[in-house]
């Protein structure tokens, strides 16, 4: 554990912490207000918008891709809203053919246009390139305060790490009417909660931070962190504030073991290659959801014996 | 490319791009049908969940094939593999949703991204495990018929067939259920068993899919068509239909554009046809489309402009709204100096009988149902039965003050 951990491993477990937290936190008050699926819609629309910013700007400087992405998120919320409106269909349907005719332009757009020059295609938009965010300058733990080293560290680290600040920071501050109004909107309207403005604005915090971890990890643990944790978390307990903090573990452990297991586990196994960090992180997420289904303590609905 | 792609559209561009054709067609038949009751039963993105969930079993699949020594990409057996695991992840949707306290999109969202994820690193294990041998897996993610061999043609192609005979026989209970699953169960069918058939089909359509649409795009071949044929028509049997034929058409169309653009996965192609004819079915659908909601309202809103101009013709008051104007004198009802016409005096005073007539009713104990329907605009004739508009003009007394 000396400099090669340094060097290959503590930029991409922190980029996952952080992309993980960045995606749990709106996911615990999406899956309270039954919007789970809006995490899937969202990470499938963000590559139509990062496609189109690649092609007018010509690069893949984060800035363009985050406006791109933020706008084709913005352009399926009203499609949704108005497909659903128009034809009276329910929700999941409209939402489902948004973003899925939405990514097809995207694959289309990708495929027919040169970016053979820069790192995008559908494979790392699904899986990301969490292995390959390795922080070269390093040469140990020293590594940590030499200001040259650190101006050398993937750029997807600071970036990552600031908008789970903004995340973490946007739920401290709104949390009293994110909580009341997504506990009882008809209340919190009663109190003169903006329910409307809160819960657009939960919707864009959720796709700021699916926009920000795509980018480092991919979309697969982007879906899977808005759903996973927040869901085992829901099983623990009855207390929001709780069950945002075992959230927040959970989400944690699952990108530290899932990449010390793709990295490691094939080794332990005998194997010569690591696996996807992006898939493993997920699995274990999916791990921790399933024990939380069989043992955690409040997994049953109010007014169901929990006791078998 | 465009003589490739009127070729492929007339199978005449080749052997394999017609077998490719005709398998798409009847994929996206068995698609749209089988997702019209997905649709119907509110539950379209269940779909996903399964669709996802089958990539853990191709990696499976591929690796117990290879360790048999047999070929991994045999399409049969990748085919039964991944339908073993999107049985389970619909089965967890299935457990999830009951057993604990959370809602159905949190498990169909949960399990399509673990079972996902899953996939992926049993996709990079097979990656390291033979290198250049996992080649085909990549396109089972977005679809590519490019080099597709015959007997997976076949076996596509006598899948959608199946699939569609199935849709068929089950076409009755899968409405009823869709439709108004309490009475359903009231009548005897076991509503369990017929979701169960409705899921055990999307799950057939999304295996048979893998080859030519892929498992990220399948689901929109199981909603958009359904969701399209919903804005033509009213009535379950031709929504059906109609799914049915959007989604063959698509199919159809798609394979054949993607004949001339080998390189590109064929998914995302015939997803974008069939997304081009939902717009068009979102804007051009005779009931339900825009283009027939905006003429709906402008007619209206024309019955509303001339009822209240004619009100203030009887009364003799100056009309100012512009559309007013324009429409009493596009009906010949005023001439253009503003003054009423013969015809216009004529209608005005109807009008006005209509609008007295409407407040003697509201006074009366009858034609209840005719006064919650009352929007002012409707001739009063064919609200009422001529036996009580006779009570209600004896009441009105004689029509001295009308005729001005």
């Amino acid at each position: 554990m000396g400099s090669e951990f340094v060097m290959l491993s503590l930029t991409p477990i922190l980029i996952g912490i952080l992309a993980s937290i960045a995606c749990a936190l709106p996911g615990n008050f999406l899956v309270l207000r039954r919007q789970a699926l809006i995490g899937d819609a969202i990470s499938h629309v963000v590559l139509p918008g990062i496609v189109v910013a690649f092609l007018l700007t010509g690069t893949v400087a984060s800035l363009p891709m985050m406006i791109g992405a933020a706008g084709a998120a913005t352009i399926a919320v009203i499609l949704i809203e108005t497909i659903k409106r128009l034809g009276r269909i329910e929700p999941g349907a409209a939402m489902g053919v948004v973003f899925t005719s939405m990514f097809a332009g995207g694959v289309l757009l990708l495929e027919q246009s040169d970016t053979s020059s820069v790192h995008l295609d559908v494979e790392h938009a699904l899986m990301g390139n969490l292995e390959s965010l390795v922080w070269f300058a390093a040469d140990g733990w020293s590594s940590l305060l030499d200001p040259v080293a650190l101006a050398a560290l993937p750029p997807e680290l600071p970036r990552i790490a600031a908008v789970c600040a903004l995340v973490a920071g946007l739920t401290y501050l709104f949390w009293r009417p994110l909580k009341i109004s997504t506990f009882d909107e008809g209340f919190a309207q009663s109190m003169g909660i903006p329910t409307t403005a809160i819960s657009i604005g939960l919707v864009i915090a959720a796709a700021v931070a699916a926009v920000a971890a795509f980018d480092a990890v991919g979309s697969i643990i982007v879906i899977a962190m808005f759903i996973c944790p927040p869901a085992a978390a829901r099983l623990m307990t009855n207390r929001l504030e709780v069950q945002v903090g075992w959230s927040t573990v959970f989400a944690v452990v699952s990108a530290v073991l899932g990449y010390v297991f793709a990295g490691y586990g094939p080794l332990w196994l005998g194997g010569q290659h690591a696996v996807s960090a992006a898939g493993m992180i997920a699995t274990v997420s999916g791990v921790i959801l399933g024990l939380a289904c069989l043992f955690g303590p409040q997994r049953k609905r109010v007014g169901e014996a929990a006791t078998d | 490319m465009w003589t490739t792609f009127l070729d492929a559209l007339l199978l005449q561009a080749g052997y394999n791009a017609a077998l490719v054709a005709v398998g798409a067609a009847l994929l996206g038949v068995a698609a749209g049908t089988t997702g019209t009751f997905l649709v119907l039963r509110k539950r379209a993105l269940v779909s996903d969940a399964i669709a996802h969930a089958t990539l853990p079993g191709i990696g499976l699949a591929f690796i117990c094939m290879i360790a048999l020594g047999g070929d991994g990409r045999n399409l049969a057996g990748l085919m039964l593999g991944s339908a073993l695991t999107a049985a389970a992840g619909l089965l967890l949707v299935a457990w999830i949703s009951r057993a604990t306290r959370l809602s159905e999109d949190a498990a169909i969202g949960a399990v399509l991204s673990v079972f996902f994820g899953f996939g992926i690193v049993l996709l990079t294990l097979i990656q390291t495990m033979s290198s250049g041998r996992q080649a085909g897996l990549d396109g089972l993610l977005l679809g590519s018929t490019a080099g597709m061999l015959f007997q997976d043609g076949i076996i596509i192609a006598v899948g959608g067939a199946l699939a569609v005979a199935a849709v068929f026989a089950l076409r009755r209970p899968m409405t009823l259920v869709a439709f108004d699953a309490e009475f359903a169960k009231a009548s005897g069918w076991n509503v369990g068993y017929i979701d169960l058939a409705i899921m055990g089909l999307v799950l057939g359509v999304t295996v048979i899919g893998l080859k030519i649409v892929g498992l990220i795009l399948i689901v929109a071949m199981l909603i958009i068509p359904a969701v399209s044929a919903r804005f033509w028509t009213e009535r379950t049997e031709h929504v059906v239909l109609g799914a049915g034929l959007i989604g063959g058409l698509s199919g159809y169309v798609g394979a054949a554009l993607s004949a001339s653009a080998p390189a590109v996965p064929t998914g995302p192609i015939i997803v974008l046809v069939c997304a081009f004819l939902f717009v068009l079915s979102l804007l051009f659908a005779p009931i339900r489309g825009v283009l027939a909601s905006l003429l709906r309202h402008r007619r209206f809103q024309v019955r509303v402009h001339r009822r209240q101009g004619l009100l203030a013709l009887a009364h003799s008051e100056a009309i100012h709204d512009r559309m007013t104007l324009a429409v009493l004198r596009r009906d010949g009802l005023i001439r253009a100096d503003g003054v009423a016409t013969d015809i216009g005096r004529a209608q005005a005073a109807k009008a006005l009988l209509d609008e007295r007539r409407w407040e003697i009713v509201r006074q009366l104990q009858f034609a209840e149902g005719a006064k919650a329907n009352f929007d002012g605009l409707t001739p009063i004739e064919g609200v009422l039965t001529k036996d009580e508009l006779a009570e209600v003009d004896r009441r009105l007394g004689p029509l001295s003050i009308v005729g001005g």
